[in-house]
């Protein structure tokens, strides 16, 4: 993986969820940072074994300095530093809006609106956006060479190619400013308005809710360019050529299909493509049938049997996973796809990562 | 060492006759598979059935071979749906105005249409609007016919909550006026342990049993229903006892034994976050085996539907 990460800046990790992403995302960071770089990982919901591994504080929505003497019992030389952090979506939405607010009234107008508090909490899409805001913000900096990104457990991974456009397209398109006009709709539905559609708003959704989204709007409206130079700026670092994206699956089918996809929402977005990891692979190379009689020799009928048994599992796993890596490599484009075992062990804490980490920088 | 506890398990005995049943999970481990098996054991007890799922994503109807067109029968007694918002909003308007000229001005205004967009939660709760409608008796929906069990494959779980909530959130926020008043007759259906059952989907693995245990103890507070069944899926078998071990560890290092002893240790780690999981929660866990299909069809899918439906 090595030469794909070359004179990279950021490096995003994505895929659907349950592939392995935050470990293969701390692992590659682990591995630059050992080969002498100043690297942040910005994970998402690590796993809270990892997360203590780590040493991330669950408070902090800033990178920490993992101690590089967690390391030194595994093998692993830190050459470089690695930092570490957990996003906390919310406080970084919070963050972004005291930053960008013009000043503590209009803060405090956001904050404390309920649609607001909606939003930046339960609703799908805000975890995508805080997490690129969050990246630019860490990029912008400079305080690291390298920052890698564990992308949202999101389904759809397309909400986090979007998550900039949705919300710029929002807020410097028409919307809102028909909401924020004088006259406009937020003034309608907040006034008398008595249009037909305004009249039916009402009856439907009530005064006050209404009322909150109004005054939500019009609190946003301090803050939409911005939000809109924002959201332009992580547009730009996505589309970087010092940014690279990976795509990490498994070979399973749900996951493989997301990866496809998401090779080909890449090259519609003119986002670059660094390349393919599959976690989890079962192989066996070159593996022929069982000598059943040397088995039933060396281990008895009993377990000769259920040896073979289990062993043919493995060739057919094997063989639907080499399947899989098939099609993942015709249909993105990689030719040449990391591929990480599935591993015996449990990979939430460090002698796991290290592990992943062997594999991700084995040479190829 | 784990063994199945029928006692516990018997548990979940009610479970289909509840009205409505969210099977909820992170991605990746298997939820739309157990929706439909889920849906399947209730169609073969004569339960008219339907499979919810949200947002276009068709898995359902991929397993079981359907389309995704909506209310479609995949097999006898089981439909299946893919609910979208957009459609949600029209039917709904259709449904509440007087005229449909009056929901075709709404439905073509622009302030309409970006005041919809705008407003965070509105999809949610459209969605869950809808899931609603098709668990009536008396269906809204003119000329539909009214079923005995809905299934709703919710989205990974920290939405699949959001989407549970947002009718209580709308009702609180609006106060008044029509939709605070389905706001709440939707919460509060979706908040009846009686009326709404919820299946957690999980995997024999550190992150999705810690999910699980997170979602069990969070539901009650959010929601206000409890963790009916959890189904932990991909179970691989568990054929070698401590003895054998010692003899494969002992026998020449040969690829049959090297992907023997490979099977063993994960089927263990397997195990042990199995027993973890039953340690811990409440809700009575149900194990299916792994099914190594790169497509579940019928045939791969009927020992699942036999599994749950020892549980049930």
């Amino acid at each position: 993986v090595r030469q794909r990460l070359e004179g990279k800046r950021v490096v995003i990790c994505a895929g659907s969820g349950g592939v392995g992403k935050t470990t293969t995302s701390a692992a590659l960071a682990m591995g630059l940072a050992a080969s002498g770089a100043r690297v942040a990982v910005v994970t998402i919901d690590p796993a809270k074994r990892l997360a203590n591994s780590l040493g991330l504080d669950e408070l902090g929505n800033e990178p920490r300095l993992v101690d590089p003497h967690r390391f030194a019992g595994h093998g692993i030389v830190m050459a470089g530093e690695l930092w570490a952090m957990q996003l906390d979506a919310k406080q970084t939405f919070d963050e972004l809006v005291a930053r960008l607010a013009p000043d503590a009234a209009a803060r405090d107008d956001v904050l404390g609106n309920r649609i607001y508090q909606q939003l930046s909490s339960a609703v799908a899409g805000s975890q995508e956006f805080t997490a690129v805001a969050k990246l630019y913000e860490l990029d912008r900096s400079g305080r690291f060479d390298v920052l890698v990104l564990d992308t949202p457990p999101s389904r759809n991974a397309l909400d986090f190619l979007d998550a900039p456009d949705r919300l710029t397209g929002f807020l410097e398109g028409r919307a809102l400013r028909v909401f924020l006009a004088p006259t406009g709709l937020a003034a309608k539905v907040v006034g008398a308005g008595t249009g037909v559609v305004f009249g039916v708003l009402r009856r439907l959704t009530g005064v006050d809710l209404l009322d909150d989204l109004g005054v939500f709007f019009r609190a946003l409206g301090g803050l939409i360019d911005g939000f809109t130079e924002r959201a332009e700026g992580v547009k730009a670092l996505l589309a970087d050529p010092a940014t690279t994206f990976l795509i990490v699956s498994s070979p399973d089918r749900e996951p493989v299909e997301e990866a496809i996809f998401f090779r080909g929402k890449l090259a519609d977005h003119d986002m670059p493509f660094g390349g393919l990891v599959v976690n989890r692979a079962h192989a066996l190379d070159g593996a022929d049938e069982a000598d059943e009689d040397a088995l039933r020799a060396a281990l008895g009928d009993r377990l000769a049997t259920k040896v073979a048994r289990a062993y043919a599992e493995e060739r057919a796993l094997a063989e639907r996973d080499a399947a899989a890596i098939e099609r993942l490599r015709a249909e993105t484009g990689d030719p040449d796809p990391v591929v990480v075992p599935q591993l015996a062990g449990d990979v939430h804490d460090i002698d796991g990562l290290v592990a992943v980490h062997a594999h991700l920088f084995a040479p190829s | 060492v784990t063994t199945a506890a029928p006692r516990r398990t018997a548990v979940a005995a009610g479970l289909l006759d509840k009205p409505l049943v969210v099977v909820t999970g992170k991605g990746g481990v298997g939820k739309s598979t157990v929706a439909a098996v889920l849906g399947l054991a209730a169609a073969r007890r004569g339960k008219r059935t339907i499979i919810a799922e949200v947002a276009r994503r068709d898995d359902v109807s991929r397993v079981l071979g359907g389309t995704g067109v909506h209310e479609d029968e995949l097999a006898p007694r089981l439909h299946h749906i893919s609910i979208d918002p957009e459609e949600a909003m029209e039917e709904y308007l259709v449904d509440q105005l007087p005229s449909r000229a009056l929901a075709d001005v709404l439905l073509s205004s622009r302030g309409f249409s970006y005041f919809a967009a705008a407003t965070p939660g509105l999809r949610e709760l459209l969605t869950v609007g809808k899931v609603w409608e098709l668990a009536q008796e008396d269906r809204r929906t003119p000329g539909a016919e009214p079923y005995d069990l809905v299934v709703l494959d919710a989205p990974a779980t920290g939405h699949g909550v959001a989407i549970l909530s947002a009718p209580r959130t709308f009702a609180d926020a609006a106060v008044m006026g029509r939709i605070a008043r389905q706001g709440r007759i939707i919460d509060a259906m979706l908040s009846d342990p009686v009326r709404t059952g919820v299946v957690a989907v999980a995997r024999a693995e550190e992150m999705p049993v810690n999910e699980t245990l997170a979602l069990e103890a969070a539901l009650p507070e959010s929601v206000g229903v409890h963790v009916d069944l959890i189904v932990c899926g991909g179970l691989l078998p568990d054929r070698f006892d401590a003895a054998d071990v010692r003899t494969l560890e002992a026998a020449p290092p040969t690829r049959p034994v090297c992907a023997a002893l490979m099977a063993h240790a994960r089927a263990r780690a397997q195990r042990a976050q199995l027993a973890r999981l039953r340690r811990r929660a409440r809700a009575p866990v149900v194990a299916l085996p792994f099914v190594s299909a790169a497509m579940l069809d019928a045939a791969t899918i009927e020992p699942l539907v036999r599994a749950l439906e020892r549980a049930l």
